[in-house]
């Protein structure tokens, strides 16, 4: 457990040494290093001490109770906020004074808590869009339409389409993104950030709002992208069916300080996050 | 803000892009042919004061079209487009002029000046766009409104000319030291004077086509997917890497671009012309335009600009009504305006009229 | 000495910007949209002052009075026909139907009063001598600056202290939840326009008494001055609206003394420009970042 008094002082906690990255990608550089991350809004310290390291093929996820900071370090991931303090490495890289482009650019890609996509677009065109940087010709190229324009835009509808069928959302390809039921809205930004190519992939919240059947089939697919991209996956989620499932990592967030790190079984007989979740019991035995 | 623009597949968008050179074709060969009948046969069929309107009806078109890649495209509310105009306007008066001896013919003369317009209007939305486009909503268009004015103001002292030691420009008459025999081009508040009207109704129609495939085929490629995401949700478009100056300032620039070359184009249609024509009541105009023919509606842009410029400018003929045709204007303005973004209005108004499908919402 | 004639000038114009500012201020703040027919509200509120003096020889206090009447009535009843309707409408049509009105108000006036420059006479004349031959100060400006602060120090108390004041901020604030508590939203917008209207009414009338000249467009080029006054000082923020109004008056009037008359609107414009690029919400406003 974070040692408060240390804090408030201002002093530096060391890394925590429990190391929660799968076996299969010891040896190679982590994808995610985060250290001593922390920002104030105001005087208020949403975020402090963030460490964590996530490796190149790790499903890892972030949970924590409502406020306990979660969305706000994904911001501090893809730099909607800069952060206050703390280094953020991405495959060994520094992130320090980048913005949201250029860290997605350097691949972190990401979906929102509050869906946002392009909802006067069409689906294709949204994933279209997250192949921006994929494709390659300048605004002259597309204005006088040259051969390369076409090219690529060939290519660009095909592989949209291909990422689409992910989800088996080919069909909608032309509809209208905000007309699209919430599920198939989630799903859209799950494929939208795929298109972009990424390393690492940020889910925030990708069940919310799902029945049952729909967050097991959820679950699998994001299982299934990471195996056919390769890719590291870290994921806010409230339902621990989907999280115990599928993390191979998880860390608890609470007062934006990281309480405990650890697998699934670690962190569910973990005493203090079951007290962060449910509160001080006289019993203690709570489930 | 209302967002009209469908992004449909790109044979769709493709069909409805071709169906807008239809319409200005169309519109064009209709005009040439019965301006030809009336030659021959020496009836009226297009009267005077309708044939002087051609060419700015054309360059307010290409205005409408081009606001409303700022506006209903990038969805950033701009009111100080006529800013651009003016810089084309007058820059390319001074081109035309300087260029009078060197190429004789008129159409070349033409063609290069709309250029040299263009390029003052894009370096004028370089200035005011790289600052400005950090700021969002309200200020942004604060903004282009005072840069609107500036323009106006700077031009308005400007005095330009030429005499046998060169090209002189200056910023107030007594600096203006033009020889005798030299000719003022601009001479500050009384504007440029003396310009060779080289203007055609055909100019103008090819303007439209230029602006209609720079507009329309930017929309529909990587450059405008990017712009249009940007409008539907910044913080998306950044998340999926997309540079958000770069891409504001390419919608910002390529408008202010065409409404320079519809600025020179409109300069060389009159023997002179002050900068107040360029003034804010000039943006708005524009803007209303692009509003009542649908944001982001390219099509809608042609129809109203064609529309409301011709109206008001034929009701002057009608003696009593004239008096009244603004007031009619703004009355019809208020009117369209409730009847279509009231919801209760909308109803009764689409009880009337059965809405056709999808009419006005296609670019 | 002109430096302080330049001084005094600038302020008395600054208030009467001031005045104006606040209406547009208050309106954007409550009903988030640019009335752009406010500057004509100030031009018929003029008209109106001009006639009861002119032509039924009332006297001045009179006639400020039925202006301030008319134009609140009629801002009410703008506000009622024209802008309650589009409460739900995308903000660009609000924009729209406001400069319909505008063009509406203007050619209205030219129509009943016609487009001819009328001379404005002042109500107050004369002015009070500071040093003899040298430094003097108009009533009219005088009149100015206290009406300004009148309006501000009764604007702050009502704003601060009655219940309908705290129900124009708490409208501000969150129509939705103001609504649930109780609070009249229509009601208080109405107020709102009514009180911005009001003031639009007095500032006509002082303007056309230190500048005497009337016609239709008088309003519109004070109007976007005053905008952009309130923009300068942070929009939606009342003493903003003070400080942009004054700073704006002063910077008017230094620019045509020391730079160059006609391109004081270029200087004005262009410190507008650079205070937003360092201060992107105004001087005064709070700059809200989006929420993720």
């Amino acid at each position: 457990m974070a040692d408060k008094k240390q804090f408030e002082k201002g002093k530096m906690v060391p890394v925590p040494s429990v190391s929660i990255i799968p076996e299969r990608d010891l040896g190679t550089t982590p994808i995610l290093e985060c250290s001593h991350l922390g920002i104030d809004f105001g005087g208020l310290t949403a975020v402090n001490e963030f460490n964590i390291t996530v490796g190149r093929t790790e499903i890892a996820g972030l949970i924590g109770p409502n406020g306990a900071g979660k969305t706000t370090v994904f911001n501090l991931l893809t730099k909607v906020y800069q952060p206050t303090r703390g280094t953020i490495l991405l495959d060994g890289l520094d992130t320090h004074g980048k913005t949201p482009a250029q860290i997605n650019r350097m691949g972190i890609a990401r979906t929102f808590q509050n869906i946002r996509l392009f909802n006067n677009l069409s689906v294709e065109d949204n994933v279209k869009i997250g192949l921006h940087n994929q494709e390659k010709y300048s605004m002259f190229t597309g204005i006088l339409r040259l051969p390369k324009y076409w090219r690529q835009e060939k290519a660009a509808h095909e592989r949209a389409l291909e990422l689409l069928s992910i989800f088996n959302m080919e069909d909608l390809a032309d509809h209208q993104a905000g007309s699209l039921p919430y599920g198939a809205q989630r799903r859209l930004e799950i494929v939208r950030a795929l298109a972009t190519n990424p390393s690492l992939l940020l889910l925030d919240e990708p069940a919310a709002g799902m029945n049952p059947s729909e967050t097991a089939e959820l679950m699998e697919n994001i299982v299934k992208i990471r195996d056919t991209f390769q890719i590291a996956i870290m994921l806010i989620e409230h339902d621990m069916s989907l999280v115990m499932g599928i993390c191979e990592g998880i860390c608890v967030l609470n007062f934006g300080q990281i309480i405990a790190k650890g697998t699934a079984e670690e962190i569910q007989s973990n005493p203090t996050v079951i007290e962060a979740y449910l509160g001080k019991q006289q019993e203690g035995g709570a489930d | 803000m209302e967002k009209r623009l469908n992004g449909k597949r790109l044979s769709k968008a493709s069909r409805s892009g071709f169906i807008n050179y239809g319409i200005v074709i169309a519109a064009f060969a209709l005009i040439q042919i019965l301006l030809v009948v009336q030659k021959l046969l020496g009836v009226t069929l297009v009267s005077n004061s309708l044939q002087s309107l051609l060419v700015p009806t054309c360059c307010y078109i290409v205005m409408a079209v081009s606001l409303n890649l700022t506006v209903g495209i990038l969805g950033e509310l701009s009111l100080g487009h006529a800013g651009f105009m003016s810089l084309g306007a007058f820059s390319g008066i001074v081109a035309s002029f300087l260029l009078a001896d060197v190429i004789p013919f008129a159409p070349l003369r033409l063609a290069l000046s709309m250029i040299v317009g263009a390029a003052f209007g894009a370096v004028g939305g370089v200035i005011v766009g790289v600052p400005v486009l950090r700021l969002q909503g309200d200020y942004l268009a604060i903004v282009t409104l005072a840069f609107g004015q500036i323009i106006k103001n700077i031009i308005m002292v400007l005095y330009v000319g030429v005499d046998e030691k060169g090209f002189h420009i200056a910023a107030s008459s007594e600096r203006f030291n033009l020889a005798e025999d030299g000719t003022a081009i601009i001479k500050g508040p009384m504007g440029a004077v003396g310009v060779t009207k080289l203007a055609s109704f055909t100019a103008g129609f090819v303007l439209i086509l230029i602006t209609l495939v720079v507009v329309q085929n930017l929309v529909n490629s990587r450059s405008g997917r990017a712009i249009m995401a940007l409008r539907d949700n910044r913080i998306a478009a950044e998340s999926v890497g997309i540079n958000t100056t770069k891409y504001k300032l390419m919608a910002f620039v390529t408008s202010a671009a065409l409404a320079g070359a519809a600025g020179a184009l409109f300069g060389l249609n009159y023997s002179s012309t002050v900068a107040s024509k360029f003034d804010f009541n000039a943006s708005i105009l524009v803007l209303v335009f692009v509003v009542l023919g649908g944001l982001g509606s390219i099509r809608g842009s042609i129809i109203a600009a064609a529309l409301l410029y011709v109206l008001p400018e034929l009701l002057r003929q009608f003696g009593d009504i004239a008096d009244y045709r603004m007031l009619v204007y703004a009355i019809v303005l208020i009117l369209v305006m409730l009847a279509t973004n009231n919801d209760q209005l909308k109803a009764l108004v689409g009880r009337i009229i059965p809405k056709r499908k999808g009419a006005a919402s296609h670019g | 000495m002109s430096f302080l004639n330049n001084v005094i000038t600038g302020i008395s114009l600054g208030s009467i910007y001031a005045i104006i500012a606040l209406g547009y201020t208050m309106v954007y703040g409550i009903a988030k949209m640019l009335n752009f027919a406010h500057g004509d509200v100030i031009m018929v509120g003029a008209y109106v002052c001009f006639f009861a003096m002119g032509s039924f020889n009332l006297p001045p206090v009179v006639g400020v009075l039925l202006a301030v009447v008319v134009c609140t009535v009629l801002g009410m009843v703008i506000e009622r026909l024209a802008y309650k309707p589009l409460r739900a409408a995308p903000s660009l049509a609000v924009l729209i139907t406001a400069i319909g009105v505008s063009y509406l108000l203007q050619n209205s006036a030219q129509i009943l009063w016609g487009a001819a420059t009328k001379t404005f006479r002042p109500i107050v004349e004369g002015s009070l001598t500071l040093v003899p031959g040298q430094l003097s100060v108009s009533y009219v400006a005088i009149l100015s600056v206290v009406c300004c602060v009148v309006v501000m120090v009764g604007l702050t108390l009502f704003t601060g202290q009655t219940k309908m004041g705290k129900a124009m901020r708490a409208c501000s604030e969150d129509k939705g939840a103001a609504q649930l508590m109780g609070i009249d939203v229509n009601a208080t917008i109405s107020m709102t326009f009514a009180i911005g209207s009001a003031l639009a009414a007095l500032a006509g009338v002082l303007m056309c008494s230190a500048y005497p000249v009337l016609s239709p467009t008088t309003g519109s080029m004070p109007g976007i001055r005053a905008f952009t006054a309130a923009v300068f000082g942070g929009i939606g923020s009342v003493p903003g609206a003070l400080l942009g109004g004054i700073l704006l008056g002063v910077i008017e009037t230094f620019g045509k003394a020391y730079i160059s008359t006609d391109l004081s609107d270029a200087v004005v414009f262009a410190v507008l420009i650079i205070v937003l690029l360092v201060r992107p919400a105004g001087l005064m406003g709070k700059y809200v970042p989006e929420k993720v």
